[in-house]
C-alpha cells in the first residue's frame, strides 16, 4: 500500500497528464462505473491518441469488466482528482461510458427501495 | 472480474465505513471484499478549503488523504463498494464525497476508546446518514453491553448497536445485512407517514 504522509513535489506531476486541468467535464461520483464502449475499443486497438493513460483505463474497463472511478485511480495510482479529468474526457470523447449510482436521496423512490433490497439479497447470498 | 452481458443497467451503490484510528476499518472491508483492499488518494491544499479539484494549482502546500476500499460483486449488474474513512477526521473534504449518496455508515467502535468515534457519529448525524454501531471485539473484550455503549455515545434507541469481529467473513457481512436492514426499515417507515 503506497505511503504518503508528506506533500511532495510528486504530487504535482500527474496533472500534467491533464495538462494541469483540475476540473473535470464531468463529475463522476467515486463509486460511479466505467466501461469501455464499442468506439473506446477501436481507439485502443489503433493505438489512440490521448497518451497511455487512455489506453490503460480503456484495457481496464473493457470486454464487460466494469470499475469505479475509485477502482480506476486506485489501479493507476494517481489522485482521485486527476483520474476524474482523464475519464470525464474519455467518456465526452465516447470513448467509455460513465454508470452514475442510483440515487437514494427520495425516500419514497421505489427505485432506491428495490436497489437496497437487491443490496441485501445479494449480501444474505453471499 | 465479472464478467457481464451487455444486458441491463449496471449501477453501483457504497457503504461507508468509519470508526477511530485502528479501530479494524480496514480489516472489516477486506473480510467481505472480492478484492485485496485498494487505496486512492486525494490531494487538498494546506489551506484545508480546497478540495480535490479546482483550487489544486502546482506551488500550493497540498497534503493527500487516502481512502481505502473494498467491492463486492452483488449480482450480475449491481456492484457494492465499501469505503473506509480517512483515518484523521480533519480531513472532511473527503467526507463529504464519501457519504453523498451512500446507502448507509458503519461506525466502528472500540470500547477501550469509546470517544474516538464521536466525531464520525456527529457527521453522520449531520449528514442524516444512517448509520449503526459496530463494536469491534478485540480479543478479551467479547461481551460488551450494547446497552452501556448506547448510553455512552447518547445515540437515539432505533439506532443499531451489534457486535462484530472484523476479521471474520460471516461476522462482517452480518454488520451490513443489519445496516441494509435498518435502512430499509426507516425508509418505509418514512414512505408510509412522511415526517
Ligand atoms: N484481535 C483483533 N484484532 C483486530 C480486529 N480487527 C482489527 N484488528 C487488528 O487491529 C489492527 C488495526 O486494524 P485496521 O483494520 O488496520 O484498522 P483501521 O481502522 O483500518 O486503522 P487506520 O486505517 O490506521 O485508522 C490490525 O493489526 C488488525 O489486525 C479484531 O476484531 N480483533
Ligand atoms: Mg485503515
Amino acid at each position: 500500500m503506497p505511503e504518503r504522509d508528506e506533500p511532495t513535489g510528486a504530487l504535482v506531476r500527474p496533472y500534467a497528464v491533464t495538462r494541469g486541468r483540475t476540473r473535470p467535464k464531468l463529475e463522476i461520483a467515486l463509486e460511479a462505473l466505467v466501461e469501455t464502449t464499442v468506439r473506446g475499443r477501436s481507439g485502443m486497438m489503433r493505438g489512440g491518441q490521448g497518451g497511455s493513460e487512455h489506453q490503460y483505463i480503456a484495457e481496464m474497463c473493457d470486454g464487460g469488466r466494469v470499475q469505479s472511478l475509485a477502482e480506476i485511480a486506485a489501479r493507476m495510482q494517481l489522485p482521485l482528482g486527476v483520474a476524474r479529468v482523464i475519464v470525464a474526457d474519455m467518456a465526452s470523447d465516447g470513448l467509455v461510458a460513465v454508470y452514475e449510482p442510483t440515487s437514494l436521496d427520495d425516500e419514497t423512490d421505489a427505485v432506491g427501495t428495490e436497489l437496497l433490497e437487491r443490496v441485501l439479497s445479494g449480501l444474505r447470498r453471499l | 472480474m465479472s464478467h457481464r452481458p451487455s444486458a441491463g443497467r449496471v449501477t453501483s451503490a457504497k457503504i461507508v465505513i468509519a470508526g477511530g484510528f485502528g479501530v479494524g476499518k480496514t480489516t472489516l472491508v477486506g473480510s467481505v471484499s472480492e478484492i485485496t483492499p485498494l487505496t486512492t488518494e486525494a490531494i487538498m491544499t494546506s489551506a484545508g478549503v480546497g478540495v480535490d479539484d479546482n483550487r489544486q494549482v502546482p506551488g500550493k502546500m497540498t497534503t493527500t488523504v487516502a481512502m481505502d476500499f473494498g467491492r463486492i460483486s452483488i449480482d450480475r449488474d449491481l456492484i457494492l463498494y465499501l469505503f473506509g474513512t480517512p483515518g484523521q477526521t480533519r480531513f472532511w473534504f473527503m467526507w463529504d464525497e464519501l457519504v453523498r449518496g451512500a446507502i448507509g455508515a458503519v461506525v466502528m467502535v472500540d470500547t477501550r476508546r469509546l470517544a474516538d468515534c464521536f466525531a464520525a457519529i456527529d457527521f453522520f448525524e449531520h449528514r442524516r446518514l444512517p448509520y449503526l454501531i459496530a463494536i469491534n471485539c478485540f480479543d478479551g473484550m467479547q461481551y460488551h453491553n450494547a446497552q452501556d455503549v448506547r448510553d455512552a455515545l447518547a445515540i437515539s434507541s432505533d439506532v443499531p448497536v451489534v457486535s462484530c469481529d472484523a476479521r471474520n467473513r460471516e461476522s462482517t457481512k452480518n454488520v451490513l445485512i443489519s445496516l441494509v436492514e435498518y435502512v430499509l426499515t426507516m425508509r418505509r417507515t418514512r414512505a408510509v407517514a412522511p415526517a
